[in-house]
């Protein structure tokens, strides 16, 4: 390792890295702007200025960029001389020049990168007599606000938002003190990442929208950490709350997952939690069809009445933690149990589940996937389905080109000068799907097949890679590539719902695997605890569709957070109500399942709760709740542990703490064994103190709720986690999986990560939080002969569900904003078959499946297999669509455009009108 | 505050000459989007300057987003986003031409033309825009009128050039 | 002298065509190279000759080609080479002289150093005013495709070159060698992070060589004659000749092909014509808009790289700007800042916003309304963007040498404004 000498401290620093890195992983306070530790160096700001000395006798040295500059040993550098220093405080006053000034209406005010670098380099008095210049703001959707006054042109948006996620639509404009960030013209951003640039943005250009709406500081917020629930990536978040309402969503750094970045869907997704369409009290459903709300205690003595000497099924949730779903299970019987999955989906995702467990391929973490020289993707539009590992992929692809840096010498984090030298140089990524994928754009090849001749494909390759003749160029193509590469990854998954495409998929890396050790697949799951429901699963459980049989022979059926009416036809959810089994429904919102419950029980959020949820690779993640739930609500465990003991489960009686549920969950199966190694438990103490959810600045505790009375209640205290509701202990040092925001003293913004990490872009100090269960025997996928569904005949269609981030999964999109970017269902067709059809983008086709008819619009999409047609999956309106049935299609002329919907822009009047103080 | 975006069918806003010549310079580069700054320059040199229409229109033939071409026309001094009259007139302002009082003939331009700089005079004829020097210092001050440079300028050659254009105002 | 650049340029300034350009020695270097010389033969002649850049760095070009990898050192692909014609140094116009009146000169100069350099091909980076010169640049070029100086196989060789004319959108910063090459790649002409530098990844990021048409042109003639003829042109340190040019109020602006080293005087008294009657040299800035100013003291210095870098300033392009006695020298350097501010392209905060602000108090001294304890805050100004490394290319502290000398030399000018309320020199309005 090299040794330089910063003002007369020595240190060891990384071989390779530049002096910013250096100094920060020394601990060292270096000011910068541009520099981000995800996406390198390039040079604008000229912040991390410092002095270097050319020799030993060099007494004054000259001024380099600490982020520009590469380590060498021995080389003796300054922070402290005088001319970096009167150099670092004239950048900022320069950048104060144009800058407003108007922290305390900016919602970056207390979290802002600009006031830190400002109070770090001293600045104070502004010299500048002149005007300040002004920009028009733009209208960017309903999730980032524009504020471009307040810029200080450091090109970070741009460089996330285009050259990191692959965005088009938000760019520099103009030039000298006139830049401008943003769109042409005003619309709404594309980029399913675009709620990042809140975070990369260094001051308040770009802020979050909803949350502007309603608005804390971030010394005001409560926070816990957390895991997404958007989809079965599980990127860890930290939401933030207050006066009981779950204000934002930041990223939270995992190493090995998402990094600096999380989806729109898992920043934007999570409002629910404040609808007025949350379930607040219990409530029983008299005769017609009316709910009355009761309080706990009578909702516990009707269900105990129910319940007493019945016969009890209970049905779980992939959406629901895995000690939930567990209790349940355990409670009414693995013979009684369905995981809540549809037949359709639980035939791949149980297939993906033996293939994890079997496969001679790495199962690789998102920073693993970011290391593909060569990736191949059968069946799965990411961007839409897992879309932190799409955003994944787009750094692999340029492997390529850091290679051809490697080769010149050129370390990787000289971000723009990497670009320049490769150009448009990718490393290959192949798309094989039946419709256009968002990242067409970066593919070297995309191929559009119908789904099961995407498994056909596959499996040629796969027989290719195994040392037969390849059926065509392309195979030869991709195989070639593949097995060229060092690091091939295998991307395949369940969102086509057909579990011979993730065959084909795993074929594919067992034959890679054979040379090539250093292979990887990855498969997607639909959803944040699919993988531990599925891993729970017992073999007498029963399908969903299996439940619905039973239903006429159970008394009561206990529904744990899942509308089942998204996954059931009509016809079979007709049958489940007309059973006559009482059905007890816990959910956190109301929905159809709901509604046609017999008693509904009020569940905690996850933001009001906590659990245990097993990502698409595997590992077991724990989220905590950020506040404690209010009203009635109670977290499902609690709901579940109280019904059963109602009903006199002898296993469960003796349950009443979480990590007695935890413990005997990790007691239920050898997978689960270091279950209890996911997180610490409650008892845990950092030097005597439980970690503060709240900041050290957090304001008004006592007083918080003195507009609606005056008698202070007693701080709610946590007996079930490791974290406090309170501001008091350390948030310093503790394990990574208990940090539920960050901050360090000068570091306000969410810079402060880099005090947590043990170096700059790498793990935490505290540890690598979640623990992989699912683990691979390595003896290789034992093939299974799938048939195919078969493609539709001339006359009809094939349906493909087409997955929208904004729109598919269930309770995102009970958010406003995503609501509004969801827009209407739609039936996405080629250009061919539009023209066929005599249709055009807009115009309604009516769907004809299954004796149902649905009037969808049509959406015309850039590839489309032959004798496909897709239909926006999730979407309310196309809960009768089944994925690969075949559909007629016939212009619906008759069609009138509903009254508007409300939509997420009204909110700030709405907000208005309801008198809400905290706007 | 939501924006329409500009309805238009931007296959029919080239023409196939400038499709043509477009092409053309397509030949010279490895990817599309390196013909960015020809492609603005064909189309301005056959409408005068470059419309939001034609802007979407070559960025869509060039396989780029209207924000990455409007990032490179806003960035140059020649690409002009907005219209601009029959002929432009770059006056230069740079040092040479200073030291020579060009501060007092663009004065005078604008007495004669009464517009100033970035504006267009009523009758649509001369769009008036400074520019970096010329490289005619020894004939300082210069400017150029459409594609003539115009050296030595003094009082009388202003009064020789735009005084009919004054007349024709007041008429 | 024998003129050597201007050779074939006469005081009516009429452009060569193909063949009064061969008629006197034109191509017979090309020819003797292409017959007679490898490339590295050709290598050897242009570093012995001592060549230094004319664009305004003066780095030696010999050594600047011995950067791009050759051979094995080569990846496969294209090599390029750029004649940066971009001229819009303030007070500089040497360039449109060579290009207008002799294009074959330039462009065989271009052959020779792409054959040097094993480039393939060739672009000419030119002003888009420039319209005079984009013409005769490309009847020039469609002459030498027709007389098979350019395309395959030139003169029956082995060596092949592509050549076009590629007119600027226009910007100041497209003269930095790295924007230039994002300006050629269609993006926007922020200059690059150097290393890596153009000659290893350049143009589409391969080895690229950039330089100026006076340097171009001097490459046929070293070819021709050989370095030692090159470096007896000069009458000091340097070599060969160069073009310089006068402007400001002297009775014969203009420029003209002088040995290097040709003292200073000589240059303003006698081919300049010496001061108007009524003005007085108060000081010059000896190679353009981003040179230090130099005083009546320095006359007798002659124009050598070495020599003008010792006085304080640099040799620049060689076009010089007089300040005469009657001309104020705040509103000089303010003329220069706003043209700095306003054609930086914005990529780093010195230049983008530090600039702005040295107009700014600029202004206000030239308007009157200067403080006393501005003079520190441009002072402060100057240390802070002045340095080349503080930013991230050389516009800003170019941009800077005209003020902190103005501030040295002329230092009482900037008090006078001052503590008078208003401009010595024209009563305060600002305008001339």
């Amino acid at each position: 390792m090299p040794t330089i000498t910063i003002d007369g401290q020595t240190l060891e620093v990384k071989e390779g890295d530049n002096i910013l890195q250096a100094c920060l992983n020394a601990g060292l306070d270096l000011p910068y702007f541009c520099w981000h530790p995800a996406m390198g160096s390039i040079g604008s700001c000229r912040q991390c200025a410092l002095v270097q000395y050319q020799n030993p006798s060099d007494e004054r040295g000259r001024i380099v960029m600490g982020c520009m500059t590469q380590v060498t040993d021995g080389a003796r550098f300054s922070l402290d001389a005088n001319n970096a220093v009167e150099f670092r405080e004239a950048v900022v006053e320069s950048l104060m020049l144009n800058h407003p000034h108007d922290c305390p209406v900016c919602a970056e005010g207390g979290e802002c990168h600009l006031q830190d670098m400002t109070v770090m380099v001293g600045h104070r008095d502004r010299r500048y007599r002149g005007k300040k210049n002004t920009h028009r703001n733009q209208y960017l959707g309903p999730l980032i606000h524009h504020e471009m006054n307040r810029c200080i042109t450091c090109y970070r948006c741009e460089r996330f938002y285009r050259d990191y996620a692959g965005g088009t639509d938000l760019g520099a404009q103009a030039s000298r003190d006139r830049l401008y960030f943003g769109r042409q013209q005003d619309g709404v951003l594309e980029s399913e990442f675009s709620g990042n640039l809140v975070e990369v943005c260094p001051t308040g250009v770009f802020t979050d929208k909803p949350f502007l709406a309603d608005f804390s500081r971030k010394w005001d917020l409560q926070s816990a950490p957390s895991i997404c629930g958007g989809c079965g990536v599980g990127c860890n978040i930290a939401p933030g709350e207050r006066y009981g309402r779950l204000k934002r969503v930041h990223n939270r750094y995992h190493d090995d997952i998402n990094g600096y970045f999380i989806c729109d869907r898992g920043r934007f997704g999570n409002s629910y939690v404040n609808a007025d369409q949350r379930i607040d009290y219990a409530g029983i459903q008299d005769a017609d069809g009316r709910f009355t709300a009761v309080d706990q205690a009578s909702a516990l003595d009707t269900a105990g009445a129910w319940l007493k000497n019945a016969k009890i099924g209970g049905i779980g949730s992939p959406r629901a933690s895995l000690e939930a779903n567990f209790l349940l299970q355990t409670w009414v019987g693995a013979d009684q149990f369905s995981s809540g999955i549809a037949d359709i989906e639980r035939a791949t995702v149980d297939r993906q589940l033996q293939i994890l467990q079997s496969t001679r391929a790495i199962n690789p973490s998102i920073k693993q996937m970011e290391s593909a020289d060569a990736v191949l993707i059968l069946g799965e539009d990411l961007t839409h389905t897992a879309a932190r590992v799409a955003l994944a992929l787009r750094q692999a692809v340029r492997n390529k080109s850091l290679a051809m840096a490697t080769q010149m010498g050129l370390p990787s984090w000289q971000d723009a000068a990497v670009r320049n030298l490769a150009q448009d140089a990718l490393s290959p990524l192949f798309v094989v799907t039946s419709y256009a994928s968002r990242l067409d754009d970066i593919a070297q090849r995309t191929v559009t097949l119908a789904p099961d001749d995407i498994a056909e494909f596959g499996r040629h390759l796969a027989a290719r890679l195994q040392g037969e003749p390849a059926q065509s160029p392309l195979i030869e193509e991709f195989a070639s590539s593949l097995a060229a590469a060092e690091r091939p990854l295998i991307i395949s998954g369940s969102s086509m719902l057909q579990s011979n495409i993730i065959d084909a998929g795993a074929a594919i890396a067992e034959a890679l695997c054979l040379d090539n050790p250093q292979t990887m697949l990855s498969l997607t799951a639909p959803e944040s605890n699919t993988v531990g429901a599925t891993m729970l699963a017992h073999p007498n459980n029963l399908s969903l569709e299996g439940m619905v049989e039973r239903a006429v022979e159970l008394d009561v059926l206990v529904i744990l957070e899942n509308d089942v009416t998204r996954r059931l036809d009509a016809a079979s959810m007709q049958k489940l109500v007309a059973s006559g089994t009482k059905i007890i429904a816990l959910d956190v919102i109301e929905n159809a399942t709901v509604e046609r419950a017999s008693m509904v029980l009020p569940a905690a959020s996850f933001a009001e709760s906590q659990g245990t949820l097993i990502n698409h690779e595997g590992r077991a993640q724990r989220f905590f709740p950020v506040f404690p739930p209010a009203e009635q609500r109670l977290p499902s465990w609690q709901w579940l542990l109280q019904l059963a003991a109602l009903n006199g489960n002898s296993q469960l009686t003796a349950l009443t703490q979480f990590d007695q549920v935890v413990d005997a969950c990790a007691a239920s199966q050898p997978a689960f064994a270091h279950l209890n190694e996911v997180a610490p438990d409650r008892s845990f103490r950092d030097r005597g103190q439980k970690i503060p959810r709240q900041t050290h600045r957090y304001s008004g505790r006592t007083a918080i709720n003195a507009g609606v009375s005056v008698h202070e209640p007693q701080q709610p205290v946590d007996h079930e986690t490791p974290l406090a509701f309170s501001m008091e202990g350390l948030n310093r040092d503790q394990p990574s999986t208990l940090i539920p925001y960050v901050w360090s003293p000068g570091w306000n913004s969410n810079h402060a990560l880099q005090k947590f990490q043990a170096e700059v872009d790498g793990p935490l100090k505290g540890g690598q939080s979640g623990v992989r269960v699912l683990i691979s025997s390595a003896d290789g996928v034992a093939p299974q002969t799938t048939t195919p569904i078969g493609a539709a005949p001339n006359d009809r269609w094939q349906l493909v569900p087409v997955h929208r981030l904004h729109g598919s999964e269930e309770l995102s999109a009970r958010s406003d904003e995503i609501a509004e970017l969801a827009g209407d269902a739609f039936i996405a067709l080629s250009a061919e078959t539009a023209g066929q059809l005599e249709v055009a983008e807009g115009d309604r086709l009516k769907v004809i499946a299954n004796g149902d008819s649905i009037s969808l619009a049509v959406k015309i999409v850039d590839r489309m297999a032959a004798g496909c047609v897709g239909y926006s999956y999730g979407y309310a309106a196309t809960r009768g669509l089944i994925a690969g049935a075949h559909a007629d299609l016939q212009r619906d002329t008759d069609w009138r455009p509903p009254q508007p919907s409300l939509i997420a822009t009204d909110r700030q009047s709405m907000a208005v009108d309801r008198g809400n103080p905290h706007v | 505050m939501t924006q329409q975006p500009i309805q238009t069918d931007l296959n029919s806003v080239l023409s196939h000459e400038e499709i043509h010549a477009i092409d053309a310079e397509l030949s010279h580069v490895p990817y599309k989007s390196g013909a960015a700054i020809d492609a603005l320059k064909i189309v301005q040199a056959r409408r005068g300057w470059v419309s939001d229409d034609c802007l979407m229109a070559i960025a869509r033939h060039l396989d780029m987003s209207a924000e990455q071409l409007e990032g490179i026309a806003t960035f140059y001094n020649l690409i002009y986003r907005r219209p601009v009259g029959e002929k432009v007139i770059l006056f230069c302002d740079s040092v040479s031409c200073w030291i020579s009082d060009c501060d007092g003939i663009k004065a005078k331009i604008s007495q004669h033309l009464q517009i100033d700089y970035g504006e267009t005079t009523t009758d649509n004829r001369y769009t008036l825009l400074p520019v970096p020097c010329l490289g005619a210092c020894d004939r300082a001050p210069v400017m150029m009128i459409g594609d003539e440079l115009i050296t030595d300028l003094d009082d009388a050659r202003i009064e020789l050039l735009f005084g009919a254009h004054n007349e024709a105002r007041t008429d | 002298m024998e003129p050597v650049l201007t050779r074939n340029i006469g005081p009516e300034r009429c452009p060569t065509n193909l063949a009064a350009y061969q008629a006197n020695h034109g191509y017979r270097g090309l020819r003797k190279a292409l017959t007679e010389m490898s490339a590295d033969d050709c290598q050897a002649v242009v570093k012995n000759s001592n060549l230094r850049g004319r664009g305004g760095a003066g780095f030696p070009t010999g050594m600047k080609w011995s950067f791009v990898p050759r051979g094995d050192a080569c990846t496969p692909g294209h090599k390029y080479l750029v004649c940066n014609a971009d001229e819009m140094e303030p007070g500089t116009f040497k360039d449109r002289l060579l290009m207008e009146c002799d294009p074959h000169q330039l462009i065989e100069g271009m052959i020779l150093a792409a054959y040097t350099i094993g480039a393939d091909i060739a672009y000419i980076f030119i002003r888009g005013e420039y319209l005079v010169a984009i013409q005769r640049l490309r009847d020039a070029i469609a002459e030498c495709y027709a007389s098979g100086y350019l395309g395959e196989r030139i003169l029956g060789s082995d060596f092949n070159l592509q050549m076009h004319v590629h007119p600027s959108a226009g910007r100041y910063i497209c003269g930095e060698e790295t924007a230039l090459i994002n300006a050629l790649e269609g993006k926007r002409a922020n200059p690059r992070a150097k290393p890596p530098f153009p000659q290893v990844s350049g143009l589409w990021g391969r080895p690229t060589i950039v330089n100026n048409v006076e340097t171009l042109c001097n490459i046929p003639h070293i070819i021709d004659r050989g370095a030692d003829w090159f470096k007896t042109l000069g009458v000091g340190e340097d070599s060969g000749t160069k073009l310089f040019g006068v402007s400001g109020k002297v009775n014969n602006p203009g420029c003209w092909e002088l040995p290097m080293g040709t003292p200073i005087r000589e240059i303003i008294d006698q081919h300049a014509g010496g001061m108007r009657a009524g003005f007085q040299l108060k000081g010059f800035l000896p190679g353009g808009g981003s040179t230090d100013f130099l005083v009546p003291e320095h006359l007798d210095l002659a124009m050598d790289y070495n020599v003008i870098g010792a006085a304080g300033s640099r040799m620049g392009t060689g076009t010089m700007i007089i300040l005469d006695d009657r001309t104020c020298p705040v509103g000089m350097v303010l003329n220069l800042i706003r043209f700095f501010a306003q054609e930086s392209c914005g990529f780093c905060t010195p230049c983008r916003d530090g600039l702005p602000w040295s107009r700014q108090v600029l202004e206000d001294i030239e308007n009157g309304a200067g403080r006393s304890e501005d003079l520190e805050t441009l002072a402060y100004q100057v240390k802070y963007i002045g340095a080349i490394g503080n930013t991230h290319c050389a516009l800003a502290p170019g941009a800077m040498e005209p003020l902190q000398s103005a501030m040295k030399y002329f230092y009482d000018d900037f008090v006078r404004h001052v503590d008078g309320g208003h401009c010595p020199y024209h009563n305060g309005t600002g305008a001339r």
